[in-house]
């Protein structure tokens, strides 16, 4: 145990812009226990409307009702409404990172490992992914088969997948060769044997980066989805919803767009500077 | 040199031909894409005489290769919603597009250019840091909070540029300030670990040693020696702009694809989605196919045969 603090320690204190890495790992770390708490912690029902405390400004209390961040154009808290909105935010971007993850380390391994006609049809699929701009591949997903929660993890990891295939697929090429995998090969294991217990082991490092990296995009791509009405639905609280809401209102309610953008900030840095730190550690190279 | 074209131009073949069917599967997702150009109130028969009109009754090979044979002959179809060609429809909201695009490279590159020449060269001072932070910001930074937030200051409180919309000049700059920001970082950070290579070299030193001065060494050695990247790196951050575009559009109202992709979207005129995302594929092969053959003409280092890969 304490061999691991110590060496998660370097990461928590090291600092490239002035400020400890710690600090983002906790912003990230709050958000999450607020997610996961977020019945306990909202004040207010997120989507109970309030039509005579429409539009208030943060701070202002109407009918019994205090908006500490405001309300939204239906009266509804808006501090409430980002608290639950965390969870959407962190639930997809998580849900969707694992299923692109392991649906594109698995393939990009295999490509690795197995070569032949296996590696032209998996790289040569991964190129044409990577051909379309992400978004609009998503869009053109989520036109076919409809918005909401589970359809937009689906389009997520349909479009990010290559990105871990690509890279699963160099690293397997350069561990493969090593001699403990054509030890293992000799001694009669199993390919699935050896790509999950002898080579994902020591290429898990550099996608990890990877995730990291897509985490903050997915939390950006699922915020973009919701922000063009095609995302979660609502009444559902998801903070690229909320700020569409606000592009309407920008001239008399400026805290509905704000809040939420913030937040979404917050997050998207934090998780940005933890997989620049994280990368930076495990390739001392680069630093 | 030809080899090395032909190998290129027949990957890139591959990449559309591969798009195509991409965007054809997709399209049969759910089965039937009959119920995608129809519109919403239509009924059991209109579905049926546009299943036959469409050739959708058809066998699934059949359909797909005249899909294939459509988009060679460069018809995209036609929109049911307006009822011109889908070719049409995007070619007067092109120009709009382009033009966002090449402000936001502007922007991206005369802010990000800078900014990596000082991170290189002031990175022993503390204070460089803040710089950083700020690239490492503008990266994180959502387009479309960025984008209202200038939409508030800049166009309601402060009154100084049109909040929406296209027309002049003006209506440009927000978004293509808001569209830029993200490319402006990938310029900063390219160009600082560029220069920074070029910085430890042999020829750097002797010329520091001859005496040359300062703002000459950069203009004259550096930057000559370290732009390569920051150029091949144009061709990706010109398909990461077509993507950005269709937040920052919607966010401003201006018309180009990536409004006309959301409206498309939300008014169920699915062959005009089609066309755009097709289109946009399409640019973003010929742009890294374009890239590839420029950076060995530009670098004769590079070798062609495709061995120094």
């Amino acid at each position: 145990m304490t061999t691991l603090i110590n060496r998660i320690r370097p990461i928590f204190l090291s600092s490239g812009s002035g400020v400890p890495t710690g600090f983002f790992i906790g912003i990230v770390a709050l958000m999450v226990i607020v997610a996961v708490f977020a019945p306990w912690i909202a004040p207010y029902d997120p989507n109970a409307q309030n039509l005579l405390g429409r539009l208030k400004a943060p701070g202002t209390e109407a009918r019994n009702v205090l908006y500490v961040l405001g309300s939204d154009e239906l009266g509804r808290d808006l501090l409430s409404r980002l608290i639950y909105g965390a969870r959407i935010s962190l639930s997809v971007a998580f849900l969707s990172v694992i299923l692109s993850g392991c649906v594109g380390i698995l393939l990009g391994m295999l490509a690795g490992y197995r070569r032949g006609w296996v590696e032209t049809v998996i790289m040569r699929l991964v190129d044409i992914f990577l051909s379309v701009p992400a978004i609009l591949l998503a869009i053109i997903t989520v036109a076919v088969l409809g918005p909401g929660f589970i359809n937009v993890i689906l389009v997520l990891a349909l479009t990010r997948w290559p990105r871990y295939a690509r890279v699963a697929y160099g690293q397997t090429l350069s561990v493969a060769g090593q001699p403990y995998v054509r030890l293992a090969r000799a001694m009669g294991a199993s390919w699935g044997r050896i790509l999950l217990l002898h080579i994902l082991p020591n290429i898990i490092a550099p996608l990890s980066v990877v995730a990291t990296l897509e985490f903050g995009l997915m939390v950006l791509f699922e915020a973009g989805l919701s922000f063009l009405g095609l995302g979660v639905q609502p009444p559902t609280a998801s903070w690229g919803a909320m700020l569409s809401v606000g592009r309407n209102y920008v001239s008399n309610a400026w805290w509905i767009a704000t809040f939420p953008g913030l937040c979404l900030f917050m997050l998207v840095l934090s998780v940005n500077l933890i997989g620049d730190r994280l990368s930076e550690y495990l390739n001392p190279k680069s630093r | 040199m030809a080899v090395f074209l032909a190998k290129r131009a027949g990957q890139a073949l591959v990449a559309i031909f591969g798009v195509m069917t991409l965007v054809f599967f997709i399209q049969r997702l759910t089965g039937d894409p009959t119920y995608l150009l129809v519109p919403e109130t239509a009924t059991q028969a209109d579905i049926e005489a546009m299943r036959q009109s469409l050739g959708l009754d058809r066998p699934l090979l059949v359909q797909y290769l005249s899909f294939l044979a459509d988009i060679v002959r460069f018809d995209l179809g036609r929109s049911f919603i307006q009822n011109i060609p889908v070719t049409e429809i995007i070619a007067s909201r092109l120009p709009y597009t382009l033009q966002l695009a090449g402000g936001a490279l502007f922007v991206a590159f005369m802010i990000g250019l800078p900014i990596g020449l000082i991170l290189a060269l002031a990175r022993k001072y503390k204070s460089s840091n803040i710089l950083m932070g700020v690239v490492l910001a503008a990266q994180s930074l959502p387009t479309f909070w960025s984008g209202i937030l200038m939409i508030m200051v800049f166009g309601v409180w402060l009154g100084w540029l049109p909040p929406s919309g296209s027309g002049s000049f003006a209506h440009l700059i927000m978004p293509s300030i808001a569209l830029g920001l993200l490319s402006m970082a990938t310029y900063a950070r390219i160009a600082r670990s560029s220069i920074l290579d070029e910085l430890s070299k042999d020829y750097v030193r002797s010329a520091r040693a001859r005496g040359v001065p300062q703002g000459r060494l950069v203009r004259r050695h550096l930057l000559r020696n370290s732009i390569i990247p920051v150029i091949s790196i144009t061709a990706l951050e010109i398909s990461q702009l077509l993507a950005g575009a269709v937040i920052v559009e919607t966010v401003f109202a201006w018309p180009g694809l990536g409004l006309l992709t959301v409206q498309s979207v939300v008014a169920r005129d699915f062959v005009v989605v089609q066309g755009v995302v097709l289109l946009g594929a399409f640019v973003t092969i010929a742009v890294n196919f374009i890239a590839d053959i420029l950076y060995s003409v530009v670098d004769p280092r590079i070798r062609l045969d495709g061995a120094g890969q």
